[in-house]
């Protein structure tokens, strides 16, 4: 099973810059256990483009998640059992990452 | 009633949770466990007047139900994954042994009671999946419509799908915290129960405090080293024990010092004294008591006493500092200084609680000590404004009948 786990920032309360170093190494051990499929660190959300052709033509803006307070700052998707599994994960990710984290499992 | 009708009533109470948990096991799927139990149920009620009861309730009860199951799971016959549907047709998994302590219903209670559900989406599920309490019940009882809890039961049951909570016990190191919630699970619906709330329900809810002890003894039995489980146990029990004398004739709440003690339960008295003396040996040899094992000596300090007048207060207070210490909340302050009211007078107490103001505006029995300690100061006035706010926020019918009837006696 496949669960996206999502690190949750708060632009009004942002959490330490200084984990990467601690990332690298949860990731080290996420590869070691067979849980890490996939990582990655998202940019600005000043730098995002929402795209919406539904209409006649499309049109670009930068999107709702820029004026939003909490903002998605990264993810990870992760091969676990069962959500307790990743739970445990999740749980020291958000320490680790100083931010909320959301799993999510994909369908 | 009939000898058939009380066997299925009884059938139901007894082996519904067994039923779903054998189910939930084999299927790994609580909406078929859940339909396939009900469904054994319903031909029961059909068959068994007809036929005659049979000799093992139980075990036709699972068979039925896993026929059912197979038969629905055929019947959908959309599932990709037929090789699967064949495996589980075939599964040849030898029945439960009936009468031994399975922990497929203590899985149950755990998923029931994940973390990752929210607080009420856990109790309605447990009270539907582990209870076999109808929806329309569980609606009732929190004061919802129908249709919310149905929702709210099957947005759990496709969490627990979806998001793949595990149906298994927790792990060694999971336990501790994980039995906490559900502790506060069954607390929570004792406490429904026991002060039931809403115009239209009675003001004890018999099947709900029933059921929360049936669920904690289940628990206990499975979990018999756990000092908590039985401090719940008995703190449910002495507070049983207590309810034929907890609500008069005329439907008015009786407090703890005008009921008539001869109508206590014995039984359960003693039941919970002997867990109580338990855990007191537990705790001579070291092992620190938890909340509800506090709450639990508590009563039984109050249910030893033949008179009201012979209560050993110092003792309750004693033990209300030793609960404040472990959880330093405003509710524990207020019924401490219930006790300090009786040791130290009600001018003492009022201070106490005055300081709670901010905190407790909202609780109803927060205004209900505050105007029975000014009742008690001969500030009848200001006691007559706390019995209207107290009156305002109860929820429960036979408290607002004695609510009312005190605040009446005031000049």
């Amino acid at each position: 099973m496949q669960y996206l786990v999502s690190v949750i920032d708060d632009k009004s309360n942002p959490g330490s810059t200084d984990r990467q170093p601690a990332i690298s190494e949860f990731n080290e051990r996420l590869i070691a256990g067979g849980y890490w499929v996939f990582a990655g660190g998202l940019a600005d959300t000043d730098s995002a483009t929402v795209i919406d052709n539904r209409g006649e033509q499309a049109v670009f803006s930068d999107g709702p998640f820029v004026e939003s307070k909490e903002y998605l700052a990264g993810v990870w998707v992760w091969e676990a059992p069962d959500l307790d599994v990743a739970l445990k994960l999740a749980t020291e990710a958000s320490k680790i990452c100083d931010r909320k984290i959301e799993v999510r499992p994909f369908r | 009633m009939s000898d058939v009708d009380e066997v299925i009533t009884r059938a139901h109470h007894d082996e519904w949770a067994r039923v779903v948990a054998a189910l939930t096991r084999r299927f790994s799927d609580l909406d078929i466990a859940e339909e396939a139990a009900a469904e054994a149920f319903a031909t029961a009620v059909e068959r068994w007047p007809v036929v005659g009861v049979p000799a093992n309730p139980g075990a036709w009860l699972t068979t039925t139900a896993n026929r059912k199951a197979i038969d629905r799971i055929r019947r959908e016959n959309k599932r990709d994954d037929k090789h699967k549907e064949a495996q589980m047709v075939h599964d040849d998994d030898p029945p439960e042994p009936l009468g031994a302590i399975d922990d497929d219903r203590l899985r149950l209670i755990f998923t029931c009671c994940h973390p990752a559900l929210a607080m009420e989406a856990r109790l309605a599920l447990t009270l539907r999946m582990v209870g076999g309490l109808t929806v329309p019940e569980i609606a009732r009882a929190f004061l919802a419509t129908e249709s919310a809890m149905g929702q709210r039961i099957t947005r759990a049951k496709s969490k627990i799908k979806a998001a793949r909570i595990p149906y298994r016990m927790p792990s060694a190191e999971d336990l501790p915290a994980r039995v906490t919630g559900v502790l506060a699970v069954v607390f929570l619906v004792f406490n429904e129960g026991y002060l039931a709330t809403g115009p239209g329900t009675d003001p004890v809810r018999h099947d709900l405090t029933t059921e929360a002890i049936r669920l904690t003894r289940l628990i206990r039995v499975l979990l018999p080293r756990d000092g908590e489980v039985a401090g719940l146990l008995a703190l449910m029990l002495l507070t049983e024990a207590r309810r034929a004398a907890r609500v008069s004739g005329s439907g008015e709440l009786v407090a703890l010092d005008e009921q008539d003690r001869g109508a206590w339960d014995a039984g359960l008295i003693a039941e919970g004294h002997r867990l109580v003396r338990e855990r007191l040996a537990a705790a001579a040899a070291g092992v620190a008591p938890g909340r509800y094992q506090i709450l639990a000596a508590i009563n039984a300090v109050h249910t030893s006493a033949r008179d009201s007048r012979d209560t050993d207060w110092s003792q309750v207070l004693a033990l209300y500092d030793r609960l404040v210490r472990l959880d330093p909340s405003p509710i524990v302050a207020l019924n401490r200084a219930i006790a300090v009211a009786e040791l130290d007078g009600p001018e003492v107490a009022l201070a106490i609680v005055d300081r709670l103001a901010e905190a407790l505006a909202g609780y109803h029995a927060y205004h209900v000590t505050r105007a029975d300690l000014l009742r008690r100061l001969g500030r009848g006035q200001e006691s007559r404004a706390a019995y209207d706010k107290a009156i305002d926020l109860a929820g429960n019918t036979a408290e607002t009948a004695y609510l009312t009837r005190r605040r009446d006696q005031l000049r």
